[in-house]
């Protein structure tokens, strides 16, 4: 572990941005571990990384490491993203996003990202209410489930993340969970590495609010959850009855070639200029 | 260069693309789609990149992202677009993101006339994001004023580090008139200042003389902090008062610093006039003709145009000479630049409204009526 905090540290910003504005036993903190250390693996150098996200806990991910980092308005943080990937193809585009902020405010962002395939990796933290507005339910908080703004039980259905991509047109699509940092760490290194658009879905807790509305116990406990709750696609023996169970997959769901849209502009200019 | 017939909306893409507009994103919405859709044809052909986003708002976030990655970038809308832009035009402003959003107005409110003019976005173009913030906005009154005006706006935007809108009311953007376009080798273009000393160094918000600070492109080696929320001069978030006011400040005091360069107006027969009409888009060639009219009846009368709306160019109302005794103000809608007039006109003259917002012009004897 010690020399996995080592690369952790050249990643960060050290003046004035610290300490984090995250809770105690929230998880954010261990889905930046991962990027950064997936960022160390892969050997990109900083200049030529971007990290963009949107508006909420997971929007401040930003603010702390040490890339080009942009922070924008609440959902439209892929929007941003495919300017800048646009416009200089050559950059590794990281964008980072909440539940509400990917699928609710930023959902049609979403889906046609997806569908354009432009190489960029969303990673949507999904702890299943909106954290920094105080608790409102989410695209992903469980039916049944308390929120503020829920506090009879959310009624609504909540989106699957994995089906969504994957119907959207996702080349890559994987769900983690900041329980098993090894796996997590494995899966955002192949999220950053397919050329093509990426989804990585990363099941965090919320200990200050989701966990103590809906009485989830204490942020350890929360992560035991998270294990508890959780079944591998790689591991489980007889992964239906798993799910039929209640339990919800993690792994790989889709990892499919499909013209990346850059790649395909950079043909059609050369098509157009009659080359 | 030789003459052409060319429509508002495509000179308006001729200007852009001799300004130097490298990145176009846009969603399809009429008046305006002609821009749209030939830059689609033109800017591949220069290895230059379009997109046609999910909607306005996506088009002008990816508007910012590109120009943030070191694009000149620019998006056109109509109304409703324009309605879905202001969340982003307010990120532009607070981050100081050069952009050019061209919006062809139609009548409104809501989806409002899609075919027919108006002028009623003109306080929407300077209000319509939430805060406190500058804009420049201009307007022309002719296909050659929309090549003008597009590079004046692309220029202002990398100049002074901030969005500009470009309104042209309808009749504008589809007018097509012949044109003799300038040897683009005799336009000024400008570009952003960037930083040249070593990345350590680099304060991406600081203040300087010109109040615009220098801008890095995400990938040129400068690792810095993007946000629309309120920041320090690092591009940090802050709550501490004594930055925060710095950082608005800044802001207003960049582009008032720029105010006469960005005023631009043209006078017509002022000089020995006892009334003025204001006026600025299509209704401004009327008022000319009017002017005329008015001349050959006798009375005294000249013409204001303003092509500058925002900052308004209110020295261009006070400069007027003494001799003028009334301002009449014809606009296709209930008076936006009309209250703006009478602000600054501060009771020295009498100023009327000529307004009219059922979609069609204002005729010139609808405009006699009221003047003579």
């Amino acid at each position: 572990m010690a020399y996995r905090n080592i690369n952790v540290y050249q990643y960060l910003r050290h003046e004035k941005k610290f300490p984090l504005i995250w809770c105690a036993g929230c998880g954010n903190g261990i889905v930046l571990g991962s990027i950064i250390r997936a960022l160390h693996t892969l050997g990109l150098p900083k200049d030529q990384v971007v990290m963009v996200s949107g508006i909420g806990c997971s929007g401040r991910t930003s603010t702390y490491v040490d890339v080009n980092t942009l922070h924008t308005t609440h959902g439209r943080a892929l929007a941003f993203a495919t300017g800048v990937k646009l416009a200089r193809p050559e950059l590794t585009v990281l964008v980072v996003m909440g539940d509400g902020d990917a699928l609710a405010i930023g959902g049609n962002h979403f889906i046609h990202a997806a569908r354009r395939n432009i190489d960029m990796t969303a990673f949507v933290y999904n702890n299943n209410i909106y954290g920094m507005t105080g608790g409102q339910m989410s695209p992903t908080t469980p039916q049944g489930k308390i929120a503020t703004t829920a506090p009879f039980g959310n009624i609504e259905q909540s989106f699957d993340v994995m089906r969504l991509a994957e119907a959207a047109g996702a080349t890559f699509a994987a769900r983690g969970t900041v329980f098993d940092t090894d796996r997590l760490d494995e899966l955002v290194e192949l999220a950053i590495r397919k050329n093509g658009f990426s989804v990585l879905e990363i099941l965090s807790p919320c200990p200050t609010i989701y966990g103590r509305h809906n009485k989830l116990g204490s942020a350890v406990d929360m992560l035991r959850h998270l294990d508890e709750d959780t079944v591998s696609l790689d591991e489980a023996e007889n992964i239906a009855d798993a799910i039929k169970s209640g339990k919800i997959p993690t792994g790989v769901f889709v990892d499919i070639d499909r013209p990346e849209f850059c790649e395909s502009y950079a043909a059609l200019v050369k098509k157009a200029q009659g080359k | 260069m030789e003459p052409q017939l060319l429509m508002g909306n495509e000179a308006c893409v001729e200007g852009a693309i001799v300004a130097g507009i490298t990145f176009y994103a846009g969603y399809p919405i009429t008046p305006s789609n002609e821009i749209g859709e030939i830059m689609s044809r033109r800017l591949p052909r220069l290895g230059r990149t379009f997109i046609q986003m999910e909607d306005e708002i996506a088009s002008m976030a990816a508007v910012i992202g590109a120009s943030i990655a070191g694009a000149k970038a620019m998006t056109a809308t109509s109304g409703p677009g324009f309605s879905l832009m202001q969340e982003n035009i307010g990120f532009a402003a607070m981050a100081e993101v050069p952009c050019v959003v061209v919006n062809v107005m139609r009548g409104g409110p809501s989806t409002g006339l899609p075919t027919l003019p108006s002028q009623g976005d003109v306080q929407q173009a300077r209000w319509g994001t939430h805060g406190d913030h500058p804009i420049i906005v201009l307007t022309p009154s002719s296909v050659r004023e929309a090549f003008d005006l597009t590079i004046k706006a692309v220029n202002f935007s990398e100049q002074y580090r901030t969005p500009v809108i470009m309104l042209m009311d309808e009749v504008i953007g589809h007018l097509r008139e012949k044109v003799v376009l300038p040897q683009p080798e005799s336009i000024d273009i400008i570009n952003r200042a960037r930083p040249t000393c070593p990345p350590e160094w680099y304060r991406p918000f600081e203040d300087n003389k010109s109040g615009v600070p220098l801008m890095a492109a995400f990938g040129d080696g400068y690792r810095y902090h993007i946000t629309g929320l309120t920041h320090d001069e690092m591009g940090f978030p802050t709550t501490k008062p004594c930055e925060v006011d710095a950082a608005i400040n800044r802001l207003f005091k960049k582009i008032r610093q720029g105010f006469d360069e960005i005023m631009l107006c043209e006078t017509f027969l002022t000089d020995d006039a006892t009334c003025v009409i204001v006026a600025y888009g299509s209704v401004a060639r009327t008022a000319k003709s009017v002017v005329l009219q008015l001349r050959t009846a006798g009375k005294k009368a000249g013409l204001l145009k303003l092509q500058t709306l925002w900052p308004f160019p209110r020295r261009a109302i006070e400069g007027l000479p003494q001799s003028v005794k009334e301002l009449y103000v014809p606009e296709m809608n209930m008076g936006q630049i009309y209250r703006e007039v009478l602000r600054v006109n501060q009771g020295r003259r009498t100023v009327r409204k000529i307004s009219k917002v059922d979609g069609e012009l204002i005729t010139p004897q609808e405009m006699v009526q009221v003047v003579a």
